[in-house]
């Protein structure tokens, strides 16, 4: 069954491909050894973030960088990420309503997916489902998350150059401080740059911008709050990446939208990486990252395969009734587990 | 860690402009902790077939209002047959005489859901449609 889906993909199966995208999800007994399989053929696309705060107009630009790059004769994946609900583990995957000017066309794969619950599991998924669009040779893979918080941040590091799409009328340029997800920009975006109170927000961004130190961000990657360090093999004049701001009007006819300045500025990232190996580094430090997530996910696993099956709960009910603090209830999780 | 959830695809064909009805099940299928792909008003038969193949859904729902099923139907079914997608079952919410039932099965329509149903109703039937087995038979 393995091996047909293998082949399904490598073939050009759009069937196949979508279910094993499923079974990543799902991470379904069996994936871990078709995705080996396909591990090395994996490596060729350039891989896209894209992300904002809602309603910046992400998924309507991610439609117009597909139809652009299909005016270039390239392929294209797409993986549109939304929210569960915390509530009832459903969602409303939306993402495809902005993107119908892509249907109909067999060089474009769209698939939306779901946070669901773990913060790990989502990031696996993602890295995971772009490996297999990479293997089943598309040229550029997009990953569109909404850009709430840590955990899509995450993902969209994932990728190779990450995209922080902006709007008017959104907040001011205090709120352009507090945003986290502006340091993460290798091209910051300025989408509906029709609507007014457009200059406002490039002039407070371009600000911001120069206020931060470019050069610091290639050397440390934070993850899941843990700085990691590296040590950055390349000369501080070859880091120095400023990240551009392209004005864009996504929803625009393809020549006046700024779409084909965008896709310059990614160009550029590229080739900028490249010239100064920062590409190779950068690679190093996300198969880093995604070591530790593994670890720490099997590991968790590992530990909680060896707790008799009511440690966790029996320590609840001791830190609720305050027989024992948090701190030394894990402690004693670990010494159980040690036994 | 296993996850899985049931994926719904909908979609309303058609050129009737009422997406109400349809926005109220995607968003009580969410609450009852579905994965609803939403792809909005207006969609081709080739459309819903493309995304139903990507998005690998479990059911696809169809909101018609506009009396156009018994045209509809039969066409967008055999754009998912085109897509592999033959073993993917249809339901349909809106306006349907009872008279096209036994028809509208013949191409895959395993459920039928007139105005005032209870969303609960809809999501139950969904879950017992599901063939546990269905992943990995691609």
């Amino acid at each position: 069954m393995t091996a047909s889906l293998l082949d399904g993909v490598l073939n050009g199966s759009k069937r196949a491909l979508a279910r094993l995208l499923t079974n990543v999800e799902n991470d379904r007994e069996g994936v871990a050894d078709t995705l080996a399989a396909l591990f090395k053929k994996t490596g060729k696309a350039w891989t896209i973030g894209v992300t904002g705060a809602p309603g910046t107009g992400k998924s309507t630009l991610v439609n117009a960088l597909a139809k652009a790059y299909r005016a270039q004769d390239k392929t294209v994946a797409i993986v549109a990420v939304d929210p569960t609900s915390p509530y009832s583990g459903g969602a409303i995957l939306g993402d495809r309503i902005r993107m119908r000017d892509l249907s109909g066309d067999t060089g474009v794969f769209i698939r939306s997916m779901a946070t669901r619950g773990s913060l790990g599991g989502l990031s696996r998924a993602v890295r995971d489902a772009i490996r297999v669009l990479d293997a089943a040779g598309f040229d550029r893979v997009i990953v569109e998350t909404v850009g709430a918080g840590q955990s899509e941040v995450d993902i969209v590091r994932t990728t190779q150059t990450t995209i922080v799409v902006e709007a008017p009328g959104l907040g001011d340029d205090v709120q352009a401080i507090k945003a986290g997800i502006l340091e993460i920009a290798d091209v910051l975006v300025i989408n509906k740059a029709d609507r007014p109170g457009a200059s406002n927000t490039l002039r407070s961004l371009k600000a911001m911008l120069e206020l931060g130190h470019p050069a610091s961000r290639t050397q440390l990657l934070a993850h899941h709050g843990q700085m990691l360090a590296v040590e950055n093999p390349a000369s501080q004049q070859e880091t120095l990446w400023l990240p551009p701001l392209i004005q864009t009007i996504a929803n625009a006819p393809a020549h006046e939208s700024g779409v084909d300045e965008l896709i310059k500025a990614i160009d550029d990232h590229r080739q900028f990486l490249m010239d100064s190996h920062l590409a190779e580094h950068m690679e190093h430090q996300r198969v880093r990252i995604e070591l530790y997530d593994l670890l720490r996910e099997a590991l968790m696993a590992q530990l909680m395969e060896s707790l008799p099956g009511n440690t966790i709960e029996s320590l609840v009910q001791q830190v609720y009734e305050r027989d024992i603090d948090p701190h030394h209830a894990v402690e004693k999780i670990l010494q159980v587990s040690d036994q | 860690m296993k996850n899985r959830a049931i994926r719904v695809l909908i979609a309303k064909p058609g050129l009737d402009g009422h997406d109400r009805g349809a926005k109220v099940i995607a968003r009580a299928l969410r609450d009852s902790g579905f994965e609803v792909v939403y792809t909005g008003l207006r969609q081709t038969p080739q459309m819903i077939a493309e995304a139903a193949l990507q998005e690998d859904v479990d059911v696809v729902g169809l909101s018609i209002l506009s009396g156009a099923h018994m045209t509809l139907v039969p066409v967008i079914r055999e754009a998912m047959d085109a897509q592999e997608l033959d073993d993917v079952p249809i339901i349909i919410g809106g306006i349907i005489p009872d008279d096209d039932h036994d028809r509208l099965k013949t191409f895959g329509v395993r459920g039928i859901f007139g105005p005032g149903t209870d969303t609960e109703l809809i999501a139950k039937h969904i879950r017992g449609m599901m063939n546990p087995d269905r992943e990995g038979t691609a």
